[in-house]
């Protein structure tokens, strides 16, 4: 109660805000309509006027919300015009680059603890490529490789995994060196070996820095997803209905497309931090 | 087969030299933090380039890094134009607009701890989303000018900047607070004085995440419309043409802008916060 209602509270500040919004942005074209039919509005019929455009700029939130259901409920999923067609295809590839990344991630992280010369050398790197727009080479992913041949679901997910392999290894690395040296010195008076050490220690010690990268990473795998969809050409996927409804002016189609997304994305987070809080709690550390 | 023989050699020697200036007894001078990070880096250029002349790729799939080097070197004007366009003009003027107003918000939602507990967890949401999304949204609102851009950017960096920036208005000890409270500070005085002061590490922090996502959302922003200048719009345009020195060259330019963007952050930070252990152990 003691969040829920706060919460509650910005939510609806936030819609009545949006509506607020959408009447002012969309008068405009109800104002011009009406001074082309030598109509005058009452403040009434302006407003009800800017709730159901056809193409507003600023679709009310029950517009994008009727949308969405339309998008989700309303179709079959196999029909092109269903969302949750569209939302499968993007996932699809994030979720693909996202396990090649994190795997790929936390590879790099073992020998990067392991290993002084890699952790000396790639470390710097890895920590320095965040500042990168990487996002940038990502149009040049995908038609590069459907210049060789390659289309459809694995240009993307290159894109996913090469953004989702740089967060992971960072957090893994801090994860992996995250036992102090008191922990450490134990299990060597244990003579453990390092294989030991990292099964025994490191590894359990890693595993909350573990779920935090995994949600930066999915985060970061679903907008490489939707951006590797742009240059494509707008044929199916979130990225693609976005560039299309810009194409067409459709911007009832745009938002449903962008919550579509933001359900995606809170639907991974969410998973993920609830296998966070079940492993969590069942190896006994403290969320 | 020279070429392939000369790199895997190169890549040996390099490493073998990085693994014992790492396993040495100057592991842990400057000079040494320096040189193995360098080595490897020029170790995965000449890589590229013997492996790309070796197996004679296709410029049009990747050209090598002197082709890209030459490309940079022949057309820095452009590169510069589309620089100040999406750099100075898109990322610069956003990040600062959206960096400020979240830092605003934070000390004005501070006031009220019902307003923090509702906004926290929506701002975190926030921040996980694919805020880039709604920039062909704000293309269309702003036009195709740099003005769409800067809002593209703010609407990414406020978020993340925000959530940090109450955070660290938290960050001040009872105890600090008591002792402003004795000296009978007003409200204000104890924000200037030590919250604020107090929340500076986390807001830097906030503001490098910031770096990155400002220079993503001016860059996709132009790849849903844009004057015929910039680096997104270079970058899709030329990569339609398959002319890709030009857009290794766009990359290489973003990527140092990037990395120099978070490096004068950093900086800042460290003459801000010089008083953070953090700063303090580096020293």
């Amino acid at each position: 109660m003691r969040l829920v209602v706060p919460i509650l509270t910005v939510v609806a500040a936030i819609v009545a805000l949006w509506y607020a919004g959408s009447v002012w942005m969309n008068s405009q074209w109800t104002l011009d309509q009406a001074a082309r039919n030598k109509q005058t509005l009452s403040f009434t019929q302006i407003v009800r006027d800017t709730m159901d455009q056809k193409r507003p700029v600023l679709p009310a939130p029950h517009q994008v919300a009727e949308g969405l259901w339309q998008g989700v409920f309303g179709q079959a999923v196999t029909s092109k015009r269903s969302l949750v067609y569209h939302a499968w295809i993007t996932l699809s590839a994030t979720l693909l680059g996202f396990a090649i990344g994190a795997g790929l991630g936390v590879l790099l992280a073992v020998g990067i603890v392991h290993n002084r010369a890699m952790d000396m050398s790639v470390m710097p790197w890895a920590i320095a490529s965040q500042t990168i727009p990487i996002l940038a080479i990502a149009p040049m992913i995908i038609v590069v490789m459907a210049s060789i041949g390659v289309t459809g679901l694995f240009p993307k997910a290159v894109i996913s995994a090469y953004l989702s392999f740089f967060p992971v290894v960072v957090g893994m690395v801090k994860g992996f060196r995250s036992p102090d040296a008191m922990q450490l010195d134990l299990l060597r008076t244990y003579s453990a070996s390092r294989a030991q050490t990292f099964w025994k220690l490191r590894f359990p010690a890693s595993m909350p820095y573990f779920f935090t990268s995994l949600k930066i990473a999915a985060a970061a795998a679903l907008v490489g997803a939707i951006v590797g969809e742009l240059p494509t050409g707008a044929v199916a996927g979130l990225g693609a209905r976005l560039l299309s409804g810009s194409y067409y002016g459709q911007t009832v189609m745009i938002w449903s497309a962008l919550f579509m997304a933001a359900i995606v994305a809170a639907a991974m987070v969410g998973v993920i931090g609830a296998l966070q809080a079940v492993t969590l709690k069942r190896m006994g550390m403290r969320q | 087969m020279i070429w392939i023989a000369f790199a895997f050699l190169f890549w040996a020697g390099a490493w073998a030299l990085n693994a014992r200036l790492a396993n040495g007894p100057a592991a842990g001078t400057r000079a040494v933090r320096l040189i193995v990070p360098s080595l490897f880096g020029l170790t995965l250029l000449v890589m590229w380039e013997a492996v790309v002349r070796g197996l004679n790729v296709p410029q049009v799939i990747l050209p090598t890094p002197t082709e890209i080097a030459v490309q940079i070197s022949e057309s820095l004007p452009i590169l510069w134009v589309d620089f100040v366009q999406t750099f100075m003009k898109g990322a610069l003027s956003g990040y600062a607009i959206g960096c400020a107003a979240a830092v605003l918000v934070a000390v004005l939602i501070d006031r009220s701890p019902f307003l923090q507990r509702g906004l926290l967890p929506v701002g975190n949401f926030a921040a996980a989303l694919p805020i880039v999304g709604t920039a062909p949204i704000l293309v269309m609102w702003f036009g195709f000018g740099w003005q769409s851009k800067s809002a593209v950017v703010v609407a990414m960096v406020f978020f993340p900047v925000l959530v940090n920036a109450v955070e660290g208005l938290a960050a001040s000890e009872r105890m600090q607070r008591d002792l402003m409270a004795t000296y009978s500070a007003s409200y204000w005085q104890t924000l200037w004085k030590l919250r604020l002061p107090a929340a500076m590490p986390f807001i830097f922090n906030g503001l490098k995440i910031a770096t990155t996502l400002a220079l993503i959302g001016a860059i996709v922003a132009e790849f849903f419309g844009s004057p015929i200048v910039g680096m997104g719009f270079r970058i899709s345009a030329e990569v339609g043409r398959l002319n890709l020195p030009m857009v290794w060259a766009e990359i290489t330019v973003a990527a140092l802008a990037g990395s120099a963007f978070y490096g004068i952050v950093a900086m800042i930070e460290k003459a801000v916060t010089f008083w953070h252990p953090s700063q303090r152990a580096r020293g």
